[in-house]
């Protein structure tokens, strides 16, 4: 499953940063590397985007980007 | 895209150049300001629409050049702003000296993100110094960080400092002028043979490169800008053989990266307390909340935007007051010459006052743009709208910039610094004019009042006000959507932003903000905005022989009338001949399909300089007051004929004129903000688009209503 199915509160650990472009790589350097944990904390109005806790800091990404990032729920 | 660039590029003599790195929201503006003072210079780099700001810093030995580069989390160049970064590190920019030093902006409640980016920076083996910023914040989480031995670890001076209580400031100087001169000891990523193998490969291909510039090849799969054919030519079998030593080329550099900065960290850093760290982010609860949140979002944009709008009020107004009496003070003192009178009083002095009339304005908002930055709301307020704007293309960034151009373009514009992404800041550039500012009200209020509310009724009047306010957002949802689609091929934006912890700012910082957007204005826009004023007043002076004032005072004399309307007679004669007006009679003919006889042409035409002229213009044309509420204009206008008869301004007239207006750039000032801001083919786009669309409209009501309604309704 990916980020985007993760429920909110769930937490979560990557597996792999699917894709080979700029996004992936971003996400990989801002330190989104298989075997880190994440949690999702909020969910906005819309639905869309969605903000996570990675290695003790937030990030909002919208869900096309977090299906990229396979995760395994903790 | 700036033409200061040889002034400002020129650094004093004997200044070490030294950039200023970091991820965003680490406190580096605050840090840089604190270094530098208001010893500081904003403009762009040539080409490009990226923030070039340089500050000068004075230690007793040494002055130093900070230049603030753009915050980024990577060196990874996929966007224009990281572009700028490695340039600049690299010596790549045309005029830009290459640093002789860096200054790397570390927060220290997230230490290891950080420091990816410190130690790709390390690779172009410059001196470097790292600033350790947040560490009173790092302390309150529980975070210890051995600032020692971590220096040690790293073999670059490390600094905590908390900047806005004037903590680690000094010590930086102190460091700067240490490490001068010194090559940075920062341990290398122990790569793997194969992608040593692989960096050789590239670097090989291209004599010139930095070895920062070959890992960037290398590793990053969509740059910004393509390599060099030679160099291009390499990558594929240099890629292949970190593939063929089992590692993947798109994560093996955050892979090995990560991996060496855990083993540099060990044991200099204690984790968070998870409860203490979750602090900061409580208020989130409620303010990303699906219900509470979007009550509070409305509460304070609607807060920022009346302020906006009703604090400027009457500043603007005293400002225009103190503007008449100026007029008539430096009228009365030269009466003998009115050529100069004319000038000085419609030229100069109306000149200064259409620059220092946007300052309220322009202060206002960004006082609040730097309020909500730096509390972090700005980053919930995208989270909260990026919905919104996504299928357009744009982010949830666009939305404070679209907003404040409810109240005027020109803040807007400068507002959309806060953009990062280029292209997504030219589009929200573009579109934001669209927005109905308030200087389109006196233009809507003398339609509305002449035309709309007598025939009826106040429903209908305050239906077309709002009807006029919605025009603009309307069309400029596809317009943004088709600019972001076929004009600039915008992929569409990721949408990663980081929820920054909510942070109490520093009044000091806001000032600072506030009024450094102040003088920038000012200097950049405002020498272009004064021109442009002056250009005006020549086109509506000019020709200006004495023989039409003698004549059309004999005949307005011998009809009777007050030495006050006599005045205006002369007046609206001298309009007529101008070259303006000359000009309107020669195209009238192209809006005559909108239903505009050769005043309206004139008076359309000169607001385009300032939109709010059009009342004033049209009280010269047609020799009355110059007022929206007044009933002399009103009467006035309701009295012009065509030849045959008709009423020139029917409802439908009206409404086509308020299209017009709506939809048309018609001010000089947020031309030449745009030119300074996106460059001058930019600005002649948005000119003639909004133009286009403003004729387009206005024919299709009158067209239409005509049709309906027929030519005499
Ligand atoms: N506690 C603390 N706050 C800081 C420090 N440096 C900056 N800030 C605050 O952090 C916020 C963002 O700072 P700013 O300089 O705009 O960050 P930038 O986005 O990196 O330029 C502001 O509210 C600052 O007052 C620091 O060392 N300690």
């Amino acid at each position: 499953m990916s980020l985007k199915d993760l429920a909110i509160d769930r937490a979560g650990s990557i597996v792999e940063v699917a894709g080979a472009g700029a996004v992936a790589q971003r996400l990989l350097a801002m330190g989104f590397l298989p075997g880190t944990s994440v949690r999702v904390v909020q969910v906005a109005p819309f639905g869309d985007p969605i903000t996570v806790e990675v290695d003790g800091w937030r990030v909002s990404l919208r869900l096309s980007e977090a299906a990229s990032l396979k995760v395994r729920p903790a | 895209m700036s033409t200061e660039s040889g002034a400002v590029l020129a650094a004093p003599a004997g200044a070490v150049p030294v950039a200023v790195v970091g991820n965003p929201n680490t406190g580096k503006s605050t840090l840089f300001n604190a270094l530098t003072g208001a010893r500081q210079q904003v403009g762009n780099y040539p080409g490009v629409t990226v923030e070039r700001k340089t500050g000068l810093c004075r230690t007793p030995g040494r002055e130093f050049l900070l230049v603030d580069l753009p915050g980024t989390y990577s060196l990874a160049a996929s966007s224009q702003d990281e572009q700028v970064v490695v340039d600049v590190l690299s010596g790549r920019l045309p005029g830009e000296p290459r640093p002789q030093a860096v200054l790397c902006v570390v927060d220290a409640t997230n230490l290891r993100r950080n420091l990816f980016l410190v130690s790709q920076v390390a690779e172009a083996g410059l001196p470097l110094v790292i600033a350790l910023t947040m560490a009173d914040e790092a302390g309150k989480r529980g975070i210890r960080i051995d600032a020692a031995r971590l220096s040690a670890r790293l073999g670059v001076p490390v600094i905590p400092c908390a900047v806005p209580r004037g903590q680690g400031v000094a010590e930086l100087r102190e460091a700067l002028v240490q490490v001068a001169g010194r090559p940075n000891a920062f341990p290398p990523v122990p790569w793997p043979p194969a992608v040593a193998e692989a960096v050789r490969e590239v670097a090989a291909a291209d004599p010139g490169l930095t070895p920062a510039e070959a890992h960037r090849h290398l590793f990053d799969l969509e740059p910004a800008r393509e390599p060099a054919p030679a160099v291009a030519a390499v990558l594929g079998k240099a890629r292949q053989r970190i593939l063929d030593g089992g590692l993947n080329p798109v994560s093996a550099e955050a892979y090995l990266r990560y991996r060496h900065l855990d083993a540099l960290l060990e044991g200099s850093v204690s984790p968070a307390d998870p409860v203490r760290a979750a602090r900061p982010y409580a208020v989130d609860r409620f303010l990303t909340h699906r219900f509470w949140g979007l009550l509070a979002f409305c509460t304070i944009m609607f807060g920022v935007f009346a302020s906006i709008y009703w604090v400027a009020d009457p500043i603007m107004k005293g400002i225009e007051w103190l503007q008449g009496k100026f007029q008539v003070w430096a009228g009365e003192g030269l009466t003998s010459r009115p050529m100069l009178q004319a000038l000085v009083v419609d030229g100069l002095i109306n000149g200064v006052g259409s620059v220092v009339i946007f300052l309220p304005q322009i202060l206002i908002l960004f006082f609040f743009v730097a309020l909500l930055e730096d509390t972090g709301y700005m980053a919930r307020a995208a989270f909260l709208m990026d919905k919104v704007f996504s299928w357009t293309g744009l982010n949830g960034k666009s939305f404070v910039p679209m907003l404040s151009s409810f109240a005027c373009a020109v803040p807007a514009i400068l507002a959309t610094r806060t953009i990062e992404d280029p292209k997504a800041r030219l589009s929200t550039i573009l579109v934001s004019p669209l927005m109905s500012c308030s200087a389109r009200l006196p233009v809507y209020s003398l339609m509305v009042g002449a035309f709309i509310a007598p025939r009826f009724g106040a429903l209908w009047a305050g239906a077309a006000f709002f009807a006029m306010h919605l025009l603009g957002l309307v069309v400029a949802i596809p317009i943004a959507f088709f600019i972001n689609r076929f004009l600039l091929k915008l992929r569409t934006l990721p949408f990663i932003l980081e929820m920054p912890p909510y942070r109490l700012p520093t009044l000091r910082g806001v000032a600072m903000k506030m009024f450094s957007n102040g003088k920038e204005f000012v200097v950049r826009a405002g020498t272009v905005i004064f021109a442009f004023s002056i250009l005006v007043w020549a086109l509506t002076y000019f020709p200006h022989p004495e023989s039409v004032g003698r004549e059309t005072e004999a005949v307005a004399r011998a009809r009777g009338l007050g030495a006050k309307d006599v005045e205006r007679a002369v007046g609206s004669a001298y309009l007529e001949q101008s070259l303006m007006g000359r000009f309107g009679k020669s195209v009238q003919p192209v809006f005559a399909p909108a239903g505009f006889d050769w005043k309206i042409t004139v008076a359309a035409l000169a607001a385009f300089p300032a939109r709010e002229m059009l009342v004033a213009t049209l009280g010269i044309v047609y020799a009355t007051e110059g007022e929206a509420d007044s009933s002399d204009l009103r009467d006035r206008l309701g009295q012009e004929r065509w030849p045959d008869g008709r009423p020139i301004f029917t409802p439908v007239v009206a409404v086509a004129l308020m299209v017009f207006f709506a939809f048309c750039l018609q001010c000089g000032s947020t031309v030449a903000v745009m030119a300074r801001e996106a460059g001058w083919k930019w600005a002649a786009f948005a000119f003639a688009y909004m133009t286009g669309l403003a004729w387009l409209g206005a024919v299709a009501v009158y067209q239409g209503g005509s049709l309906i309604w027929g030519k005499g309704a």
